[in-house]
């Protein structure tokens, strides 16, 4: 499905993750963080950044490798994107939900 | 005389030697190396708990599965040098080798949560998915009167991702047919946003959890066990109590991964996802949970990837290029208890849907959908895998890249 985001037509999925990471930029990216209830600030941006790049590399993501990064670590990603923060940062990243095989 | 040492001989390394004993030309020599004596059945840990199988029902010496023309060597390993294409065992030996093949998979790590082992480790905190775990798991569910019984997963990746939902609905059915499933209360928790995370599968199968009244605990990130006060706690301090907690803890590569300067910071070593060929050096080959790759961690991804394996080696020594053909395959049963289980098919690309297989508007199996065919399928599998999977024998109608005729994707589209 598409919608108007920032002024640009953007293609999600039916859970509100972009489906195309070419169609991402800042603008974007601060309104589904407004959605998530995140106002985002200077220590949001290394942490989506890092998480594209392992989606560009195909690298499976999960809470301890974000951790693990050098960008923050578990308590600050929690800080950052409270309540669900994987999931949270993904879909403000622009990179598909993480999920299980079913 | 070439070299081909394959480390590991579980699912994947086993049905490899069978696979290059018919393919490798003869001044190929071709070595397996493994700490263990015996190769585990794994899928058949799951029905230990519950009584329905026994610990002779799944083991048998890996021995009787390597071929003739492979030599075993039962050792630990030490490391992987890959500048100089050597291993190094544990008893000093060294294994010098022209390609290696990885495939010494998975194991869980407790001790990477802090408080998860101690006193408590196999009395009221139980996994399932070593044999010793199950078996000790199926004596206290025996004599257990009930109470609150927490199922958990750690985080992901683990190895076959659909076994905590299978044992969960297996613990409904036990519980019943034992008549104390009022006096038990079953939560599932899950650092996912549900027992179910793909819209389709969630959309047939989300009302399973309703009627068997299990509770949902989802977006738990586990920080730490209290063994004492037999509570869990995640990352944003929401607490999970239990009488019974069934863990399934992080999942690591094997230690000399790290050892060897070879893996991520699980141990998982980075894999090229069509080709199979490590990341870290062109005659290092990686296949079944060992991998890193996005696909499931399970025994068909394994058998699936054999075939191309095979083949890319087969190219590899006659310096050809590598086939980018492994689409992430994956088919799986899901037991739901009483009898009954689901069958899933999916790869990369296409989450699972409903449809027929393994013969397309045929069947006899439905997927993603519970019928008691599909169950005696998930059974009559202990079979075909010491006979066809490990031993490297085609199993009809079962190609290693999905089948996308039979499959109703336009469910996925909603």
């Amino acid at each position: 499905m598409e919608a108007t985001i920032a002024g640009q037509i953007i293609d999600l999925n039916n859970e509100g993750y972009l489906t195309d990471l070419n169609q991402w930029n800042k603008e974007v990216a601060a309104q589904i963080a407004q959605e998530e209830g995140i106002e985002l600030t200077d220590g949001h941006w290394p942490v989506l950044e890092y998480l594209q790049e392992q989606y560009r590399n195909e690298v499976p993501l999960s809470i301890r490798k974000v951790g693990k990064s050098g960008v923050v670590d578990i308590k600050q990603f929690y800080a950052l994107f409270p309540g669900g923060p994987l999931k949270k940062a993904s879909r403000i990243a622009g990179i598909p939900k993480p999920a299980s095989c079913i | 005389m070439k070299d081909l040492v394959i480390l590991g001989a579980g699912t994947a390394g086993t049905m490899m030697s069978n696979h290059l004993a018919k393919r490798l030309p003869n001044d190929w020599r071709i070595r397996i190396v493994d700490q263990r004596k015996i190769h585990h059945y794994q899928p058949g840990y799951l029905f230990i708990p519950f009584g329905t199988y026994k610990e002779e029902d799944i083991i048998k010496p890996i021995q009787q599965f390597i071929p003739e023309r492979a030599e075993y060597i039962q050792q630990s390993i030490l490391k992987v040098d890959a500048e100089h294409n050597r291993v190094y065992l544990e008893d000093s030996r060294v294994l010098d080798y022209d390609v290696l093949i990885i495939a010494t998979g998975t194991d869980i790590a407790p001790e990477e949560i802090d408080g998860m082992m101690g006193d408590h480790w196999h009395k009221s905190v139980f996994d399932f998915y070593t044999l010793d775990g199950a078996v000790k798991l199926h004596k206290k569910l025996e004599n257990w009167k009930g109470g609150h019984l927490a199922v958990h997963i750690t985080e992901m990746p683990i190895k076959c991702p659909v076994a905590p939902l299978e044992f969960t609905f297996l613990a409904d059915a036990y519980f019943e047919q034992r008549g104390i499933r009022d006096k038990v209360k079953i939560s599932f928790v899950t650092p996912m946003d549900g027992a179910f995370t793909k819209p389709v599968a969630s959309a047939h199968l989300g009302h399973l959890l309703e009627e068997k009244g299990i509770e949902v605990v989802p977006n738990f990130n586990i920080m730490s066990l209290d063994g004492e006060r037999k509570v869990i706690t995640d990352y944003e301090g929401k607490e999970v109590s239990y009488d019974l907690l069934v863990t399934i803890p992080t999942n690591k590569g094997a230690d000399y991964v790290e050892r060897s300067g070879l893996g991520d910071e699980l141990n998982f070593i980075p894999t090229h996802k069509g080709t199979l060929q490590s990341k870290a050096k062109e005659n290092i080959f990686v296949i079944g949970d060992a991998t890193n790759l996005p696909a499931s961690k399970a025994g068909s991804v394994a058998h699936f990837e054999g075939e191309i394996l095979l083949e890319n080696i087969m190219r590899y020594i006659n310096g050809k290029e590598l086939l980018d053909e492994f689409d992430g395959h994956a088919n799986c049963f899901v037991e739901t208890g009483h009898g009954k289980a689901l069958l899933i098919d999916f790869n990369y690309t296409h989450q699972p849907v409903s449809g027929t297989f393994p013969i397309p508007g045929v069947g006899p199996l439905n997927l993603l959908k519970e019928s008691r065919m599909n169950h005696m399928g998930k059974m009559a599998f202990k079979w075909i895998y010491w006979n066809m999977l490990i031993t490297g024998k085609h199993i009809p109608f079962v190609s290693s890249k999905m089948n996308e005729a039979g499959k109703n994707f336009e469910e996925a589209n909603v």
